[in-house]
């Protein structure tokens, strides 16, 4: 064996020496503003992302230009600047906001349901075996049932519209918050339980202690999902309302067939999705900070 | 210098004559019915006091089951682990343990760790606080106090490993392969500086590890373990002085002592060879 002989390394402080160096940053990393934002964006990407979306307007453009009819008819299809001038023409109206506002509200409402909710479930779900057999087979059938497929039972079992709407839309933000939220307790590393029992932690502590922080990440991450689902959720939900929401918007200039209403609908709707899941995204960041740190 | 008396409790008088462990024939199994594993057999040790034992054995012989019986993680299937006389029934801040993964809470910062423990066991926030800040003295990492574990090297984090299972002033320390992911340079200035820490502390040590060179620098006592299932085959005392230093490793002493036990495990390996091959 080679390791006989040990180096002769001479006698040092031990308990003060420092051998391996930490890994920088040698400063921590100076918290985030909106100014460190900005400069830290990626104005590559930004770009690329711009001329992304610019080819894709012109494709629909010379599409819509040409009415191009192969196998796929772009003959009534609008063309981009007949939504952008139906986009511009409604947002001189109020109607048009109070759709998106009373849409905004819905989604809102239901997602901040869902969130207490869901993350209360798949907590414990997460902690508690009996919880987890006796709940997984309701979330099993319910979850794959498609919101459009819950219309006629929402209003038949809620008192008001308002209410069956929120339903709807809170049924589809509630299942990816509940299942990312057992997935990210059961993810947490038992290494990390031991060692906070070991230090005289009780079962409550090991919970809010190791056991949420743990699970943070995914909670995060199941929180933007909800929202997306919610989105399309609503739209479901919003064919019932007789009046606003921006989905009654896209239904109403579907049954006018109005084709420059549906687009701007479709649009609207999709940029507020995106819009929201960003929001969400931001709001869950400061939890993570740890994670950000030590990348 | 730090000060020796600095690092006692003022309520728990952890020094002399505490952290005395019984393993008293134990049995592990795990699994049940037909698919009973045994991972330890029957074993009778007894560590006195302040002794820095070494449990040595081949990877899979059952070290870590030992050890994490003693931690209070595993239920001994017969026999049972006693602590000063009190038997082990679960965790708890009396045997602090540092494990060979990195174990810190990733979403504290060290300071937080290290703090995290005198927290639990009802010190006030500045109390938590000093009792951290002292420990990170000990480990000489007090001005890494608001990093966050992932951006300390290896090595350091194991330091604030030890900080903070030293924090709760346990009467044992358990550690199983604590140094195992480090390399090789890192590895013997983390041993000398454990020394240090232990001879300041006075503390219990069980110290898990396969590499001979290191159960034999370190230890008063190395329990060296037979092949899967594991069992105390043999109990090597250490009688090279202290403080030591990693220039011993040449002494005739250190050399005998050595190959004694090298001699143990590879006998212990063929067999373990010939038995995976039969
Ligand atoms: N929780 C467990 N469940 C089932 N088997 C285990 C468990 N922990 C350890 N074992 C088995 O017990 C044996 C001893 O493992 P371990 O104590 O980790 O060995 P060592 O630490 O000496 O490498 C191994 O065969 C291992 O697979
Ligand atoms: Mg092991």
């Amino acid at each position: 064996m080679s390791t006989a002989v040990k180096p002769a390394a001479p006698a040092p402080k031990a308990a003060k020496a420092a051998p391996e160096a930490p890994r920088p940053p040698m400063t921590p990393p100076p918290r985030p503003t909106l100014a460190s934002h900005l400069r830290a964006l990626d104005w590559g990407h930004l770009g690329i992302v711009a001329a992304s979306l610019g080819i894709g307007v012109l494709l629909w453009h010379i599409v819509t230009a040409i009415n191009l009819n192969f196998f796929i008819n772009f003959e009534n299809v609008p063309s981009p600047a007949k939504v952008f001038m139906a986009f511009i023409g409604h947002i001189q109206t109020s109607i048009f906001w109070t759709h998106i506002g009373v849409s905004m509200r819905r989604i809102l409402i239901s997602f901040s349901i869902a969130t207490a909710l869901g993350i209360g479930i798949g907590l414990m779900m997460g902690r508690s075996k009996i919880a987890r057999a006796f709940i997984m087979p309701y979330i099993e059938v319910v979850r794959p049932i498609p919101a459009v497929a819950w219309i006629p039972l929402a209003i038949l079992m809620w008192p008001t519209e308002e209410s069956s709407i929120i339903y709807i839309t809170f049924l589809g933000a509630l299942f990816p918050i509940v299942l990312n939220t057992l997935h990210g307790v059961q993810q947490t590393p038992e290494v990390l339980v031991r060692a906070a029992q070991s230090l005289g932690a009780s079962r409550t502590a090991v919970f809010t202690q190791v056991v949420i922080p743990a699970a943070l990440p995914s909670i995060a991450a199941g929180l933007a999902i909800g929202m997306g689902v919610s989105w399309f959720s609503l739209l479901a939900g919003e064919i019932i309302s007789g009046q606003y929401g921006i989905g009654y918007f896209t239904w109403d200039a579907y049954s006018l067939i109005n084709y420059q209403d549906i687009v701007v609908g479709m649009l609207v709707i999709g940029f507020l999705g995106t819009g929201s899941t960003a929001a969400v995204r931001l709001m869950t960041r400061p939890m993570l900070a740890w994670q950000k740190r030590t990348r | 210098m730090l000060d020796v008396l600095k690092f006692k409790s003022p309520t728990k008088d952890t020094g002399k004559g505490k952290g005395r462990i019984d393993v008293n024939d134990v049995v592990i199994r795990f699994g049940k019915g037909a698919d009973t594993h045994l991972a330890v057999d029957k074993t009778e040790v007894t560590i006195e006091a302040g002794e820095f034992v070494c449990i040595l054995g081949p990877s899979g012989c059952g070290k870590s089951t030992l050890l994490n019986a003693i931690a209070g993680y595993v239920k001994p299937s017969e026999g049972a682990v006693t602590v000063d006389g009190d038997t082990v029934q679960k965790p708890g801040p009396d045997r602090g343990m540092v494990f060979q993964q990195y174990s810190l809470l990733p979403w504290k910062t060290v300071y937080e760790n290290v703090a995290f423990g005198p927290k639990m066991a009802g010190h006030s926030r500045t109390e938590s606080g000093s009792i951290a800040n002292t420990f990170l003295e000990l480990v000489g990492l007090k001005k890494f106090g608001d990093r966050y574990p992932a951006e300390l090297s290896g090595g350091m984090q194991q330091r604030v490993g030890i900080a903070r299972a030293l924090a709760n002033y346990p009467s044992v320390l358990l550690m199983d392969e604590p140094f195992g992911a480090l390399d090789a340079q890192t590895r013997l200035m983390m041993q000398e500086s454990l020394l240090e820490i232990w001879r300041k502390f006075g503390t219990t040590v069980v110290f898990v590890t396969h590499d001979v060179d290191e159960a034999v620098f370190l230890a008063d006592r190395v329990l060296i373990m037979s092949a899967a299932p594991g069992r105390i085959i043999e109990d090597v005392r250490i009688d090279l002085p202290r403080p030591r230093s990693t220039d011993m490793a040449s002494t005739p002493e250190y050399v005998k002592a050595r190959q004694f036990c090298l001699d143990i495990i590879k006998a212990e390996s063929r067999k373990a060879f010939e038995n995976q091959n039969t």
